[in-house]
């Protein structure tokens, strides 16, 4: 209970507040970086994920048809 | 469909790390900003590429031990493979550094030792198809595999951490460093590893399985 007293102390008291008066010069750094906000907010990510899955549908679509073509081969093969 | 359990996981890993990696939120950081998605995409590239070195590796040993030509095809094609990724990483990595880095090439340790290794895979090809004689040009080429293995190990793993390097994890640090990766991109990263590693070994698989089709002449000859 103490410790909470203190604390409550704390945050009312002025040195807090001073402290809050740096804070945007200590936290500078962590500023938040420029990420792709007004692309997402639009909407248009969906289309890159909807192009790239289908890329990758038509590779993998490519590869069941090879495997298919190899196996009918190997089928054919005289032992 | 009974043996196919594992290319529809291959499936299932990279179609979840293509719509994972571009969606899923990731730690907003200067310079990087969104290009650091590229962890799942141009990473997974240099990982599959050493899984299929080091099982081409087996298979050479395997060779070199037993004699058979399969194991030499097993071993060629793991390779073929490993350099498509390879090559893809390269290519990605230049295209990433372009515009965090400034420029597509710097010289950063781990850029020229990466292109060392590869142009080592690429020489002990070149040898190998320069020898006729299948066994003699098998035997050559999983000599010569074995030893660009042990190249690979130093010039990716342990030279580039001996000195300071643009890339993570080097510069003095050890491998798996926790600070290297935020915790939140680690789940979609290992599963595009896995997704990717699935993938070379399929495609690999294929190569193997087109090569002794065609190779079948010779390979019925040195068996009987």
């Amino acid at each position: 209970m103490k410790i909470m007293h203190k604390m409550a102390a704390l945050l009312k008291s002025k040195y807090l507040l001073t402290l809050a008066l740096f804070l945007p010069f200590i936290s500078r750094a962590q500023d938040a970086a420029p990420m792709a906000e007004t692309f997402r907010s639009n909407g248009k990510i969906y289309v890159v994920v909807l192009v790239i899955c289908t890329i990758f549908a038509g590779i993998i679509l490519f590869l069941v048809n090879l495997e298919r073509k190899i196996k009918k081969l190997e089928k054919n093969q005289p032992k | 469909m009974r043996k196919s359990w594992w290319k529809i996981l291959c499936v299932l890993l990279l179609t979840f790390a293509f719509v994972g990696g571009l969606l899923l939120p990731v730690p907003e950081m200067f310079i990087l900003n969104e290009t650091i998605r590229n962890l799942f995409f141009h990473v997974p590239m240099w990982f599959g590429m050493i899984i299929l070195f080091t099982a081409s590796l087996v298979y050479s040993i395997r060779y070199l031990r037993k004699g058979n030509l399969v194991d030499d095809i097993y071993a060629l094609q793991f390779i073929n493979t490993g350099l498509l990724f390879g090559t893809l990483g390269l290519i990605t990595g230049m295209e990433w550094a372009q515009f965090t880095w400034g420029a597509a090439w710097s010289n950063d340790p781990k850029e020229l030792s990466a292109a060392i290794c590869m142009l080592i895979y690429f020489a002990t090809l070149a040898l190998r198809s320069s020898v006729n004689d299948p066994d003699k040009r098998a035997k050559l080429g999983a000599v010569f595999n074995v030893f660009a293995y042990a190249l690979l190990i130093p010039l990716l793993f342990v030279l580039p951490r001996l000195t300071d390097s643009l890339h993570p994890g080097n510069g003095g640090n050890p491998g798996f460093n926790t600070k290297d990766m935020a915790p939140e991109l680690r789940p979609t990263f290992y599963i595009a590893v896995l997704g990717w590693i699935l993938l070379g070994v399929w495609i690999t698989s294929l190569r193997i399985r087109f090569s002794l089709l065609i190779k079948k002449d010779i390979l019925h000859e040195n068996n009987a």
